[in-house]
């Protein structure tokens, strides 16, 4: 078994305020004990998931880069709890936490990160790249605001079937510059796409603060869209439900899309390979787990509620630290892809030769 | 049988696929009231409605990247591109997010889009309007290249363009809008990756496609009629997937290729099939593999420069005579 966690069981006396205010919002309210915890146990599973995977990375049993969710989780616990048959999300490359958040299998996503066929997409896709269109989840997406015309094509698909659903399409802070968002930006508003634009703002594009990189404030730049928009905190996850429940409605039952800004932090570098030494002081990190770390926050409200009790906390947290390691452990003795798997996966026709229409090569080798 | 320019093959094409199935839809820069930059729309608004034909802003990147969302759900846009040089603005949602999506969900997603418009020189519209991307496209596995030269193909080819479930690129050429052929009422489809043998012959083969194809057509009739030489002329209509089979049949009985593109030669077309033919074919060639490109320079303004720099018939003819020395 792993070491004792630092921040659930090391930080259970930091002083958080609980605030009650959210609770009360109709959509928490609404909430039934066993739900609460749900909500409070997917964000534990999300820690102690890449705690978990930081080790395998620094244990070198994953490749390239690892974009590390750690203080982010209610941002997308929060707003995945709110999905409907009909609700869809799209992320970018910082995507553990959402795929988790939409009910997505431990196993498949270690095995993804160790490059297993196993894993999401069959060791193809990465950390960067995972996805479950069964889930509505379309990943996980690489490039900076790349992912953003998607999402509003998503929402685009949605309405065009009359289908009474939305898209949130999240990104970071960092992709707020990107010329792709802002054409997304437009062409949602223009058409009254079911959209929200989640930015969860952990404060930094990679190494660079918002006030070294963007002009004013981010989601307010919805008004020369003519797009309605907001900002809550992202620690406290009733606020990020009663907050999205909002903008949800209004883009189901309304066509409405906006902008909003969910202010969060994340502990980690903005991926393992960075020494996290140069742009922040440690004790503004320190300074956040201690006060608005999500899970603490979101434990001491259900301890105040009574949802939760201390023996309960700890059941929970054994119990992910547990599948975590399990998910190494079906990721480790998973086998890798083979060099026939190359070419599978890139060309429906190729994959479905009974149904091919087309002639010729596909491949050249 | 009736003639149709190849602009109105192509609005046939969409027309027949718009009937056919409810989740196509056209979307593009003035596609529905202006009835499209170069008239391929033209009349597709009043007939099918503003839903299914779609004018977007100038926004490549966004209109683009919202037909990959739009299609992962189950849409079928069919995009136009004014041009196709403008796909350089939207470079990471054609060639990152459409060529690859399928590939990093371990094959869970599908992205059926066409893109389509025209791409080609000729036109005195200088370089930033005149690109051939036909070989950058081709070079990202996932993505499928199409380059209809005759009305009927084209017609033929977008119709299973629309209907295939991988994303194809459609690569037009303003200056054969005009041009007309036969084209079938019927419900006809083309097969993407069959190349034609559209002239038969038996000295030279001369592999094209596009207009340089419909140019190397002509100067292989002046071969016949002013040279008597005998000049076999295969179109690839298709890139990715690539018939070589028929290009490989050509090349083992004339045993003689000149390989014909509208393309800047480092990197081009022509290169990989120049490869492909050797590595295949060595011992069927009677004479290196000859080939003719655009001069390589970024495409020139000055209008009878620009003729120059293109594989005009003076130059295919003079490459031809090469060739069959």
């Amino acid at each position: 078994m792993s070491k004792k966690s630092s921040a659930i069981a090391d930080d259970r006396n930091a002083s958080v305020a609980p605030k009650t205010g959210y609770a009360a919002a109709p959509v928490n309210a609404s909430l039934s004990i066993d739900q609460k915890i749900e909500l409070y146990r997917l964000m534990v599973r999300i820690r102690r998931f890449e705690e978990r995977s930081l080790r395998a990375y620094q244990a070198k049993k994953i490749g390239g880069f690892l974009h590390l969710y750690i203080g982010q989780e209610a941002v997308a616990v929060g707003c995945c709890s709110l999905m409907g048959k009909n609700d869809h999300v799209i992320t970018a490359y910082r995507d553990h936490g959402h795929a988790i958040a939409v009910g997505m299998e431990l196993n498949p996503l270690m095995a993804e990160l160790y490059g297993k066929v196993t894993g999401c997409s069959k060791g193809k896709g990465g950390s960067m790249h995972f996805f479950d269109p069964a889930r509505n989840y379309w990943g996980g997406h690489g490039i900076v605001g790349g992912q953003v015309p998607l999402g509003a094509g998503l929402a685009y698909g949605l309405k065009f079937k009359g289908l009474k659903g939305a898209c949130m399409t999240f990104m970071g802070d960092g992709a707020v510059n990107q010329g792709a968002v802002h054409e997304s930006y437009n062409l949602a508003a223009l058409w009254d796409l079911p959209v929200i634009f989640v930015i969860e703002n952990n404060g930094y594009s990679m190494g660079t603060s918002q006030a070294r990189s963007s002009a004013g404030d981010l989601a307010r730049r919805a008004e020369a869209y003519g797009m309605s928009w907001g900002v809550c905190e992202g620690h406290d996850l009733y606020e990020v439900r009663a907050f999205m429940a909002k903008h949800l409605e209004e883009a189901r039952n309304n066509c409405k899309p906006s902008v909003v800004e969910i202010r969060t932090y994340r502990y980690r570098g903005h991926s393992v390979a960075d020494p996290d030494n140069t742009y922040r002081a440690k004790s503004e990190i320190e300074e956040y787990r201690r006060t608005k770390d999500p899970i603490q926050v979101f434990q001491a409200k259900l301890l105040e509620e009574k949802v939760l009790d201390l023996a309960l906390v700890e059941k929970i947290d054994v119990e992910a630290r547990a599948e975590s390691d399990l998910s190494a452990d079906f990721a480790e003795a998973s086998p890798f892809p083979t060099a026939d798997d190359l070419q599978k996966d890139v060309y429906w026709e190729a994959d479905n030769p009974s149904e091919r229409k087309s002639g010729g090569r596909l491949f050249f080798n | 049988m009736p003639v149709l320019q190849y602009r109105e093959a192509i609005r046939q094409a969409l027309a027949e696929e718009l009937t056919r199935d409810p989740n196509v839809v056209v979307l593009g820069e003035e596609v529905g009231q202006f009835h499209g930059a170069y008239k391929v729309t033209e009349g597709l608004l009043a007939k099918f409605g503003p839903k299914r034909i779609v004018d977007t802003p100038i926004s490549e990147a966004g209109f683009i990247g919202m037909g990959i969302g739009a299609s992962m759900l189950g849409v079928r846009p069919v995009i136009e591109l004014m041009f196709w040089s403008f796909y350089s603005v939207a470079f990471d949602q054609i060639l990152n997010n459409a060529a690859n999506v399928r590939y990093m969900s371990g094959g869970q997603i599908n992205c059926p889009i066409v893109i389509r418009g025209p791409a080609n020189g000729g036109t005195n519209v200088g370089a930033t309007h005149s690109h051939t991307p036909e070989n950058v496209l081709a070079n990202h596995p996932g993505i499928k290249v199409v380059v209809p030269a005759t009305p009927y193909d084209a017609k033929g080819l977008l119709k299973s363009a629309i209907r295939d479930n991988d994303p194809v690129m459609f690569l037009e050429n303003t200056m054969l809008y005009g041009d007309k052929g036969e084209v079938p009422e019927d419900d006809y489809l083309v097969p993407l990756g069959k190349a034609e043998v559209k002239r038969e012959g038996t000295e030279l083969t001369i592999v094209s496609y596009g207009r340089a194809m419909i140019l190397s057509l002509a100067v292989a009739n002046t071969l016949q009629q002013e040279h008597n030489r005998s000049v076999e002329v295969v179109d690839l209509r298709s890139i990715r997937p690539l018939d070589m089979d028929t290009v490989l049949a050509s090349v083992r009985k004339t045993h003689r290729v000149l390989i014909v593109e509208e393309q800047k030669p480092f990197c081009g077309v022509g290169a990989q099939l120049a490869y492909m033919i050797q590595s295949e074919a060595f011992d069927e060639l009677d004479a290196p593999i000859a080939r003719l490109s655009t001069i390589d320079s970024p495409s020139i303004y000055s209008p009878p420069v620009e003729v120059a720099q293109l594989p005009n018939t003076e130059r295919i003819l003079k490459a031809a005579l090469e060739a069959l020395a």
